[in-house]
């Protein structure tokens, strides 16, 4: 796992805020303004919810693995139980009429994250590796299981409802609809995605990079690893937290799912599909895997099955998740040769993409041979219906896999010599 | 006391099955330093092929074939994946493994569907060999018990007494002198990840029919299994077999047992509220063990690693 | 088994256009249960029901009002209720005003609180949910409103009948409860306590106990507990892998008399028990197939089995939600103004599709129908699981629980 963050922190002075600074932000900030003004309906604002909410969370697990080299498997604890706090506090304030307005509920539920962890991280932190790895995943199955045994805290299977309206109205608003929590959400996004930025930059954050590459060296200079993967770890917990308040306003709803091991799962490929090696890896994972979840299962019955194999593709073949590779074209972009992969890209991808598609045509037709009802012969795929007993779409599908793979394999000894000419500083030889 | 021994007997077999599992995992992770996420699942790959291939051949010749697919398919993982990740560290061989999990669960719903299996036992067994009080034995269990005890005794005796077992030993403890002296230990390393997910095999092969093959058997199991090597202490063989039948005994002992919390409550001096719905404490009060027997594991392990993190017979650390 | 996916890529993906507009003459039912993941049998098992029962029942007929198609779109919740409640979402944007869900209480709880919430907040796209599945009783009683509809017959009301089967018969007088830890585990339990201990002094309950949902793997402990305190019957709301492990254990532990499930049949359940499981498995119900209620349902259920081998009728009061909706908008004379057709549905009392008679309480909107004891067979007209083995009626309790007392207080709309 190679860090970008490892290479800038040879800049030993905090340098001015530079454009290139603060410009990712201002543009961040622009994007997410402007979203609701192009996808208006509901259902993708929903959607668009779900997403920030996923990359806050994301962003925590990430303080862990990525910066701090905590493999953990129980993360979605600290979420559901900030969550689940935040969804009492909203019962009690519908019922005791509290003047507390609904933007200020994440402070709590990053607070009683915090609280979750760093009780439990007294004790964990001691070690990295393995034995945090597995001390994680017994307190997450721990508290799952709690969650449909101590019903009168977690609501045991219907889980816990509660009512965004009841809070103070701030400026005005009641969070009725849809929108308004857009807006509330994207405000909490951004200001946690910051703080966790800046956490990553301040002395106990570079601290947690150090303890992760080498425990040893850095306890020979005087610092607690434990300590170190302690702050980690609840400083994770506490926008983990946050992530769980904001669950908590969008569904008004929290149940044992949330706190599952399966939820803990997938937080961890979605942070490392994105990458874990930069910052803004898990915010593209984020993205990608609940584009993929809403997308992609809606067009196919076996998404799981594409979003398995990519995962393992990207173990095996990207360990820097899709950051990483966006990050390995910088050295290119830098020597202003970025243009001359152009070409060599388009020849191979192009193909590739065309054999992957070509293969997943073939598990589709494969799937709807084996399990489609019978007599129902027709099935959809690519926007064109056809029978899938005809030899034609196998043949087509094949043809497609095996001359995309050939096509792409016999133009990917040029495109290794492109980027390996793209990234070699002009004058000298390559 | 009938209750107790039939007690002991179903724990045998469930720490036995426990055992043929966890006896690969530690293996495994005393050789190339990584936990097998994925091990569960080659115990589930198992109980498919076993069932695909006893449709045709019989229960007798998938006990057979099985296991050794399972093997084939484990020695290829090690070959094509692990062994490229292994360069990235232990963590993404960690991740990779557990990404392996969700994948063949999907393969698996991919060929076989999201439905139970009738995958029965063979004919010749299915009898009850004997009864205490009502409560019958089947025959398949004590078959199970006997395959178990002699596959270990089997692994024990070629882990010490044969060449290759002491191969396999100083590989374990030293790769590199190992291959200076001419030994090939990548291959070694397949060869044990490959009998390590061929046992699994077996285990799935045997539970199967018992305890239902269906595409989520993997996750049931799949955790449990870590706990128990984990309490064992990872690379050790006996550790193994004495966790797994601690385990086993464990949760059988629970599960039958009612003992209720409020027992507990009330030596504290507490009273049983009057109208329980109103009480904070209302699920502490009719709560019994059988209902958390199944995360007393957990517990176990989380205070086994907190403090003593080389397990019960582990020489190092977790 | 494709899935009309076209309107879900056009919700979440083309999203500025108004799908409203598209088709406005089909009307709409989302149905939102598990596509994909572990309970996914379950989820298309009923999806095909329900395309099946939207065809044969209204769409070959004419459709409703003047001639509007019913377009039945399933949506996969993946079994989660934050899943659930996007899919809510695309469904009300897609102009659906009616939502069908069934598998999980839990998921249930989630939708009708979300439904009554969007329904007081947006008064101008209203959606009714119509639970065909969902048992718990406390969504016709404390948790009850008005948008909530429940088509099947709930935990307490099978229970009502289950033990009347249960006094009726002599050789049972310890019962064993067991079932998973949580509300509907709970919940069979408490209603089997108080209807034993309400019909007949003499049965003894031998044991109570709950394990943890989806979490045991071996149920040889607790069959060993059954078969040791002397029980003539086992009652068990189990589900899923959970019935199988139960009853399998059961029966091989030497167990010989029946087992009063609620969800023992289908999905592999029934091919998995087999030959072991006749004369033991008992199943209550709704809607039973051997025999069939009427020439029509034998017709009916032959007609599904042809187009969907694979599956199962394994839940017959979709053909009710199905034909009463379409009754509900005939009476309403429109589609999109569901208070009316909720008004419509409310009260409603007309033939069960599957014999008899159904009748849609208004004062909790729970349905009121008869419901049968059914027991594993095999030689029968109708089977399970592409298997030799299916449901025969043993006992039926005609419009069962009519009278059962519900303590919800519906808060009606203007």
């Amino acid at each position: 796992m190679t860090d970008a963050s490892q290479k800038t922190a040879t800049i030993t002075r905090a340098p001015a805020l530079s454009l290139g600074q603060v410009l990712p932000w201002v543009i961040s900030v622009i994007f997410l303004v402007a979203m609701p003004t192009i996808f208006q309906s509901n259902s993708a604002i929903t959607i668009m919810n779900q997403m920030m909410i996923t990359i806050v969370f994301a962003l925590s697990y990430n303080m862990l693995l990525g910066q701090g080299g905590m493999l953990s498997f129980g993360h979605a604890v600290y979420m559901g139980v900030g969550g689940f706090f935040c969804m009492h506090l909203m019962n009690i304030v519908e019922t005791n009429e509290l003047p507390i307005p609904l933007p200020v509920l994440p402070i709590f539920g990053g607070l009683f994250g915090l609280g979750l962890a760093t009780i439990v991280g007294s004790f964990s932190t001691r070690k990295a590796g393995t034995v945090f790895a597995m001390i994680s995943l017994g307190i997450g199955e721990l508290i799952a299981a709690c969650s449909v045994i101590i019903t009168a805290f977690f609501g045991g299977e219907e889980g816990m409802p509660g009512d965004r309206t009841y809070f103070m109205p701030f400026f005005g608003i009641e969070f009725l609809q849809q929108i308004e929590v857009y807006y509330l959400i994207a405000f909490w996004t951004v200001l946690s995605t910051l703080l966790m930025y800046l956490f990553s930059r301040t002395p106990v954050g570079r601290m947690a990079n150090a303890v992760r590459d080498n425990p040893e060296r850095a306890e020979f200079l005087g610092y607690s690893a434990r300590w170190v993967r302690f702050f980690s770890f609840s400083a994770a917990g506490f926008f983990a937290g946050i992530a769980g308040a904001l669950f908590a306003i969008n569904y008004e709803i929290l149940t044992e799912t949330n706190l599952s091991t399966t939820q803990s799962g997938v937080i961890l490929l979605i942070a490392f599909l994105g990458g874990v090696g930069f910052f803004f890896g898990p915010i593209i994972g984020a993205i990608v895997f609940t584009l993929l979840q809403s997308v992609l299962s809606l067009q196919s019955e076996i998404w799981q099955l594409y979003v398995g194999a990519l995962f393992l593709a990207t173990v095996m073949y990207f360990p820097g998740g899709l950051a990483g590779v966006l990050m390995m074209h910088v050295p290119a972009a830098k020597f202003g040769k970025l243009g001359t992969l152009v070409v060599p890209y388009i020849k191979t991808l192009v193909p590739a993409i065309i054999a992957i598609f070509g293969l997943a045509a073939l598990m589709e037709l494969l799937f709807h041979v084996r399990h489609a009802s019978a007599g129902d012969d027709e099935m959809t795929l690519f926007w064109t219906t056809f029978d899938s007993h005809s030899v034609l779409p196998w043949i087509i599908a094949c043809v497609a896999t095996v001359g995309g793979f050939w096509l792409a394999r016999l133009s990917a000894p040029s495109l290794r010599e492109a980027w390996h000419r793209a990234n070699t500083p002009k004058g000298r030889p390559a | 006391m009938d209750l107790v021994i039939i007690n002991l007997i179903d724990g045998l077999f469930y720490g036995l099955l426990l055992f043929m599992l966890s006896s690969g995992l530690t293996l495994i992770f005393s050789m190339m330093g990584v936990l097998n996420f994925a091990h569960a699942s080659f115990y589930m790959l198992g109980a498919y092929f076993a069932y695909q291939i006893s449709m045709y051949l019989g229960f007798w010749m998938g006990l057979l074939i099985a296991p050794l697919l399972v093997g084939v398919v484990g020695a290829l993982v090690e070959r094509y994946g692990l062994r490229r990740v292994h360069q990235y560290g232990h963590v993404p061989e960690l991740i990779f493994t557990f990404g392996l999990a969700l994948l063949i669960e999907e393969v698996i719903k991919f060929f076989w569907g999201n439905n139970l299996m009738a995958y029965q036992e063979p004919e010749i067994l299915k009898f009850a060999l004997f009864s205490i009080g009502n409560n019958a034995v089947p025959a398949y269990k004590v078959f199970m018990i006997f395959t178990s005890v002699a596959i270990f005794i089997g692994l024990l005796y070629i882990l010490t007494r044969t060449r290759i077992g002491m191969i396999i030993q100083a590989a374990l403890s030293y790769p590199r002198t190992v291959e200076a002296l001419g030994h090939n230990v990548p291959l070694i390393f397949m060869g044990v990840f490959g009998v390590g997910t061929a046992l699994a095999g077996v285990a799935g092969v045997l539970a199967g029919p018992v305890l239902g093959t269906f595409p989520g058997m993997a996750f049931v199991l799949g955790s449990i299994v870590f706990v128990t090597i984990v309490i064992g202490g990872l690379g050790s063989l006996w550790g193994a077999l004495v966790a797994s039948l601690l385990l086993g005994w464990l949760t059988t002992f629970a599960a039958s047992s009612s003992f209720p919390f409020a027992s507990i409550l009330e030596s504290f001096g507490m009273q049983r509220p009057e109208s329980l719905s109103d009480s904070y404490l209302r699920d502490l009060w009719t709560l019994t063990l059988p209902q958390i027997g199944p995360i007393l594991p957990y517990i176990l392990m989380v205070l086994i690693l907190v403090f003593r993190p080389h397990g019960l017979f582990g020489k190092r650390d977790v | 088994m494709r899935i009309p996916t076209k309107f879900g890529v056009t919700a979440a993906l083309a999203l500025s256009v108004s799908a409203t507009a598209a088709f406005a003459e089909n009307i709409k039912i989302a149905f939102i249960d598990p596509l994909s993941g572990p309970f996914a049998t379950t989820g298309t098992n009923g999806l095909a029901e329900f395309q099946f029962a939207a065809e044969e029942l209204v769409n070959k007929k004419g459709g409703v009002l003047d001639g509007d198609m019913f377009e039945v779109i399933g949506l996969d919740n993946k079994m989660d209720g934050k899943e659930s409640l996007i899919n809510l979402q695309v469904a009300i944007d897609q102009g659906a005003h009616y939502v069908v869900q069934g598998n999980s209480s839990g998921i249930a709880h989630a939708l009708t609180e979300a439904v009554n919430k969007h329904n007081r907040r947006n008064p101008d796209s209203q959606v009714l949910f119509l639970n065909y599945s969902a048992v718990d009783p406390a969504l016709t009683n404390e948790k009850c409103n008005f948008w909530h509809f429940r088509f099947d017959a709930n935990a307490d009301i099978k229970m009502d009948a289950l033990t009347d089967a249960i006094v009726q018969n002599d050789e049972i007088s310890k019962v064993y409860l067991i079932g998973q830890d949580y509300s509907f585990g709970k919940a069979v339990a408490e209603a089997a306590q108080r209807d034993l201990g309400a019909k007949k002094d003499s049965i003894e309950i031998v044991g109570n106990e709950l394990h943890p949902i989806g979490k045991v793997k071996d149920f040889t402990p607790y069959a060993r507990k059954i078969v040791s305190s002397g029980a003539d019957a086992v009652i068990t709301g189990n589900w899923g892998s959970d019935m199988v492990g139960l009853g399998k254990a059961i029966i091989e532990a030497g167990f010989t008399g029946p087992i009063y499930t609620y969800y023992a049949a289908s999905n592999g359940i029934t091919r998995t028990f087999g030959e072991a499981g006749v004369g033991k498995i008992n199943l209550v119900g709704e809607g039973a197939l051997n025999p069939a209620g009427s020439p029509e349902v034998d017709e009916y259920v032959d007609a599904f089995e042809a187009k969907y081998p694979d599956h199962d009728i394994s839940q017959p009061r979709i053909a009710n939600v199905v034909r009463m909706l379409a009754m509900a908008i005939e009476e309403a004379g429109t589609a999109t103004d569901v208070v009316e057709v909720a008004k419509a549905l409310e009260g409603m009392e007309t033939d069960n599709f599957w014999g008899g008679k159904i009748k849609m309480r208004a004062e909790d909107h729970q349905a009121i129908q008869d419901v049968y004891v059914m027991e594993q067979a095999s030689g029968l007209k109708h089977l399970l699981d592409n298997s030799d083995y299916g449901l025969e009626t043993a006992v039926k309790v005609e419009m069962a629980s009519a009278d059962i007392p519900t303590t919800c207080e519906m808060e009606r709309p203007e």
